[in-house]
């Protein structure tokens, strides 16, 4: 298990170093970028770009000064926010994108897994049809159009909880926005899971346990969850990135100071040197993400490990 | 997903069968799945509905009607969806959107699917170091969060509207790229592969005639499962601004501006969004027949 | 139990209240934009003038009607001739780290507005000001040559370039603000860091979490502090506005500096009262590019012109009932009286729309040669909304109109290149004058995108720059804007109106034509 470990990190940093070398490309190199000489920026902005791009330096010493900071964590100045680095901005959100993520993966994983088992026991009757048609609704309705209904019916009508704003973390604050993250991947999950668990309770092995005589829930709790869990462990990996973005939303509907709000504000105000240094973030985020999930897939199915 | 009762080898089959008896059997299976056959009916309508429809409407779906600003929905009117903050239609424009919406998704995955097919075929059949190096590629494409480029590069380039359908293709290509690979890898051991090129046939042809006539049962399931995801990212990427721009909209771009607006003028939300959902439901219910369908292993 | 472990817990207990700044109420306020810096010099919207104007005070500040009062000046002279101004400043003024406001902090921060390498965005507005503009333009290098001296702590004199009568205004602007010299040259360009920066105004900054929001609270060292009635400000950064009046609704904002126009009506039936909704100093225009085909032709300009039909704009399109706009000068401009107007603004719609077909034919452009025009707006719900309801006005006249949007920063930046057709652009009056607006349409300025060229106009607004006698001004500031008008130099569409949602709770948020609401004069009621 340690030397799977150790070999899938092995093959994960040169993964990460392109994906920086590529980024830090497609900035310098595509036309209507900062760097263009066509592409009109305030004085203070180009002073900036020079500064930390050390523009008159030929091309391979700025990106090795690049690569330098990135390993530092310095991942260059914001073009519209001038007081607050890159760095810095990505430090004071991080803490909001992680606890709604970590939370709302939390929720996903939980209600996913639970409502895809009730649905494979219950196969074909009243809860069944009842929970796949709300998994339906989570699936096709995008966020953005359920989190202002959300708001208008808890939050004006009934006013049982905060419209917006994270309020200290209170956790009446935190039910929307988590929900709301959450909801496409419980769909999601959940059809996996109950897809996964039927196939495996109509396996050879199951009905010799059952035969054995053990009970049901024994059967599914000790043969049949852990394989049935393979495809949803698999899906953990995407769902991560899935969750990253999707927190852009949301984050933006509550008014929610966290990463994704940084990233969309920077790429609608053009602040390339955010935009680029979230993308390095996020995507260093993920890696690491996937490279937790891949592990505990190799956990869960030995044959992987090989 | 290779079962041997569900191959299907051209050179062993009885002369006279049509092309295909196991998309006959997956047809009829298809056909009994009472889900999957509304979802083709209301699929087939709203296709008829978003081409044919403009010729039909009252109204176009850019004239603003000055006298009708903001109207709710009315029978004698004219305007049976009712109109927006700049008198327009809703009819005509809920059409108009769902047509950008279905070329969006059309577009995008037929790149996914030209891509993906290409890409997992080749690394498949050739096989040994080769296969390792593209998928360890499609390994480390994977695990970046797209969306975040293709918002990267419409910030940088400017928004285009091809260029939005190619980059959503490109984000969807890696997981057909690795079913083909792999349903490919299958296929080449059989033995029939084996006389095939015993016999003399080039590697092209087997791929050919072989090789990639049985992709297309996962391909195209595939395919239907990604349509929903491709039009839900089209109007993530709408929603935020990066999508398609007036005086074109999508249905994304309708659902967007409707949700601001929708305790005033709730019409502006809730018809794109039944279409929207009406759209997408039936993409589910198909793509979950046709999986159903292809698939031989019972599943009770 | 003896008394040191009872001294230790109240000790952290009053810590744990110490580290909570308490205020009775903080004014939730929804700003829109976030902040770009803390250094007024960087600023450029007027959703950061909000900010600045709450933690600064220049010599001249506004009171509760936008009108200027004196600030930490508390009384001036003005030559005979007009060109030299004499400031007292009032005695005990001290930034809030205690350090003396002397005259020497306004030298420093005028000398560096000016100087060139600090590239202020705004520095222009301070031109009258003797050798500004030379110093800013990289003329003149020597920035001690900038007419502002101090005369000794307390006064400060300043000269001008020529007599300006909207100079004290001008002075209430965040680029007339003083800075802490002490701090800057302590701490470079960390001054702003909230652990050292230092403010003379009514609140100081706390706070600032981007994205999120300011926090501000009452400045105990303000020379006013005792008249200031609410204890801190919360300025929430928020701009997608339906959520904002959501929360608005909720009672989580008391003040919103924008409001989502299609719920005006909802507004005006369930909250009367509470949108607020007035003329504001500004002109929404298009500017058509004259340096090219067709817009280089006065007959096209002008049948585009007259085919917009201004009347259902404001009311119908948009909602709030904007005024249209035949005059290049907003109305309520100081001393400037009624704007002069276009000639045609009588007639009745259709028959505009015929004589602009007219227009477009004389020009070569009828129906067999039909025009194909690009139209350039800056991403916004409402500059979407009037330009597709004016590309459909245009098109009887034959003309194809692709509209074309881009977010704001390269909106303007490809519109001061001079990439466009027709563009979107708006004004609003930095200062109390119709010049403000005037010099817009004058060539060589920057924000004459549309590169519109009349040595006529240009000879009338140099001399009204010139010319002491005031009434005279005014009457040569009147022939260059019917010259303008008359060349249709660009397309007026309509005045702004300011628009805010302002709970009952807040008292003293009184309407002005520049939407300037400081916060020490408001109160709250709760």
């Amino acid at each position: 298990m340690l030397g799977y470990a150790f070999r899938r990190l092995l093959t994960t940093i040169p993964v990460l170093w392109i994906a920086i070398t590529a980024c830090f490309f497609i900035l310098r190199l595509a036309p209507g970028g900062p760097f263009d000489g066509e592409r009109p920026l305030p004085a203070a902005v180009k002073a900036n770009l020079a500064a930390y791009y050390g523009l008159d330096d030929p091309l391979l010493v700025q990106y090795f000064s690049y690569l330098g900071g990135v390993l530092r964590g310095d991942l260059g100045p914001s073009f519209t926010t001038a007081d607050f680095s890159v760095a810095e901005q990505i430090a004071i959100g991080l803490p909001y994108t992680l606890i709604i993520g970590s939370l709302a993966f939390v929720l996903a994983v939980v209600l996913g897994v639970l409502a895809g088992v009730l649905g494979a026991l219950y196969r074909d009757r009243v809860a069944d049809w009842a929970i796949a048609a709300l998994i339906l609704l989570g699936l096709v309705l995008p966020n953005f159009l359920i989190a202002p209904i959300l708001q208008l019916v808890f939050g004006l009508t009934l006013d049982w909880l905060p419209v917006g704003g994270w309020g200290g973390g209170a956790l009446t604050h935190l039910v929307m926005p988590v929900t709301v993250l959450a909801l496409p991947h419980i769909a999601r999950i959940s059809r996996l899971m109950r897809g996964a668990l039927i196939e495996v309770m109509n396996g050879q092995f199951i009905r010799t346990a059952t035969a054995k005589g053990l009970s049901r829930a024994t059967v599914i709790r000790r043969h049949a969850l852990k394989p049935a869990l393979t495809p949803v462990v698999s899906y953990l990996g995407p769902a991560a990135g899935y969750l990253l973005t999707g927190s852009i939303v949301v984050e933006t509907i509550f008014g929610l100071p966290g990463i994704g709000r940084y990233f969309i504000n920077a790429a609608l105000n053009r602040d390339y040197g955010m935009v680029l240094g979230t993308v390095v973030f996020y995507m260093v985020l993920i890696v690491i993400l996937n490279l937790l999930v891949d592990l505990l897939y190799a956990w869960l199915d030995p044959k992987v490990r090989t | 997903m290779s079962a041997e009762a569900g191959y299907d080898d051209p050179d062993t089959r009885p002369l006279d069968s049509a092309r295909s008896t196991r998309g006959r059997d997956a047809w009829r299976r298809f056909r009994r799945n009472r889900a999957a056959m509304t979802g083709l009916v209301l699929l087939c309508l709203i296709l008829l509905a978003a081409c044919i429809g403009p010729f039909f409407t009252p109204f176009d779906n850019e004239t603003p009607d000055w006298s009708a600003f903001r109207a709710p929905p009315s029978l004698e009117g004219g305007h049976w969806f009712g109109t927006d903050q700049n008198g327009r239609d809703l009819l005509a424009r809920t059409l108009q959107g769902t047509r950008v919406s279905l070329a969006v998704a059309a577009v995008a995955t037929l790149v996914a699917v030209m891509i993906g097919v290409v890409f997992g075929a080749i690394a498949g059949y050739v096989g040994g170091r080769l296969d390792q190096a593209m998928m360890r590629f499609v390994d480390v494409l994977y695990a970046l969060p797209y969306i975040l480029f293709v918002i990267l590069l419409m910030v940088i380039f400017g928004r285009n509207v091809y260029l939005l359908f190619a980059a959503i293709g490109c984000l969807e290509w890696l997981t057909m790229a690795r079913i083909v690979r792999g349903q490919t890898l299958s296929l080449r051991q059989r033995e029939f592969i084996e006389a095939a090129r015993a016999a003399g046939l080039s590697s092209t042809a087997i791929v050919r005639r072989h090789i990639v006539p049985n992709l297309v049962g996962p391909v195209v399931i595939y395919a239907a499962l990604t349509v929903p995801e491709i039009v839900a990212t089209e109007s993530f990427l709408s929603y935020l601004g990066f999508g398609v721009q007036e005086p074109l909209t999508s249905l994304g771009t309708l659902i967007a501006e409707g949700t601001d607006v929708f305790e005033v003028l709730p019409w502006l939300l809730w018809f794109p969004a039944a279409f929207l959902v009406t759209l997408l439901l039936s993409l589910l219910f198909i793509g979950d027949g046709l999986r159903d369908a292809f698939d031989t292993r019972g599943r009770g | 139990m003896s008394v040191r472990p009872l001294a230790l817990v109240t000790a952290l207990a009053l810590c744990a209240i110490g580290t909570t700044p308490l205020h009775a109420r903080t004014l939730n306020m929804q700003n829109g934009g976030d902040l770009t810096s803390m250094d007024p010099h960087q600023l450029s919207g007027d959703w950061e003038n909000r900010i600045a104007g709450d933690i600064f005070e220049g010599l001249i500040t506004e009171d509760i009607q936008a009108e200027p009062i004196p600030g930490q000046a508390e009384s001036w002279e003005i030559s005979e001739d007009g060109i030299t101004y004499t400031f007292t400043l009032r005695e005990g003024l001290t930034w809030s780290d205690g350090e003396p406001v002397t005259a020497d902090d306004f030298v420093f921060a005028l000398r560096r507005l000016m100087d060139p390498a600090n590239a202020a965005d705004y520095a222009y507005l301070q031109y009258p000001i003797k050798n500004a503009e030379g110093i800013n333009a990289g003329e003149i290098e020597d920035v001690t040559q900038l007419g502002v001296r101090a005369i000794d702590e307390r006064t400060l004199e300043i000269e001008l370039e020529r007599a300006t009568p909207y100079f004290l205004g001008a002075l209430t602007h965040y680029t007339a603000y003083p800075l802490p010299q002490h701090v800057l040259e302590e701490h470079g360009d960390d001054w702003v860091k909230m652990e050292n920066i230092a403010v003379n105004g009514a609140y100081k900054p706390i706070e600032w979490i981007p994205g999120s929001h300011v926090l501000t609270e009452k400045n105990p060292s303000f020379h006013d502090a005792e008249n200031v009635s609410i204890e801190g400000v919360k300025f929430f950064t928020l701009e997608d506005q339906a959520a904002a009046f959501k929360r608005y609704r909720a009672g989580e904002f008391d003040i919103l500096t924008d409001l989502p126009k299609d719920q005006f009506a909802w507004m005006q039936e369930n909250i009367p009262g509470q949108a607020r909704v007035e003329p504001f100093a500004g002109l929404y225009y298009y500017v058509v590019n004259q340096t090219e085909p067709p817009f280089d032709d006065a007959r096209v300009r002008q049948a585009f012109s007259m085919a917009v039909n201004r009347e259902v704009i404001g009311p119908q399109v948009l909602g709030t009932g904007e005024i249209p706009a035949y005059s290049w000068v907003p109305p309520g401009m100081a001393g400037y009286g009624e704007p002069e107007t276009v000639d045609w603004m009588e007639l009745p719609y259709p028959e505009k729309v015929a004589e602009a077909k007219a227009l477009l034919e004389a020009a070569g452009h009828g129906p067999d040669n039909p025009l194909s025009v690009q139209l350039r707006y800056n991403t916004n719900d409402n500059h979407k909304r009037v330009a597709v309801a004016i590309a459909s006005m245009w098109k009887p006249l034959g003309v194809e109109v692709e509209l074309y949007n881009t977010e704001t920063k390269v909106h303007y930046d490809e519109l001061s290149r001079g990439i466009l057709q027709i563009a979107r652009a708006g004004w609003l009056a930095d200062y109390n004058d119709a010049d403000n607006f005037l010099n817009l349409l004058k060539g060589g300025v920057d924000y004459n995108y549309g590169r519109y060229q009349s040595d006529e106009y240009d000879r009338l607004m140099n001399e009204a720059t010139a010319e002491p006698d005031a009434d005279k001004r005014i009457e040569l500031l009147h022939q260059a804007e019917e010259v303008a008008l008359d060349d249709s130099a660009a397309i007026p569409i309509y005045y702004y109106l300011s628009e805010n949602v302002v709970s009952p709770k807040v008292q003293g948020f009184e309407s002005n034509a520049f939407d300037i609401h400081r916060t020490r004069w408001l109160s709250l009621t709760d």
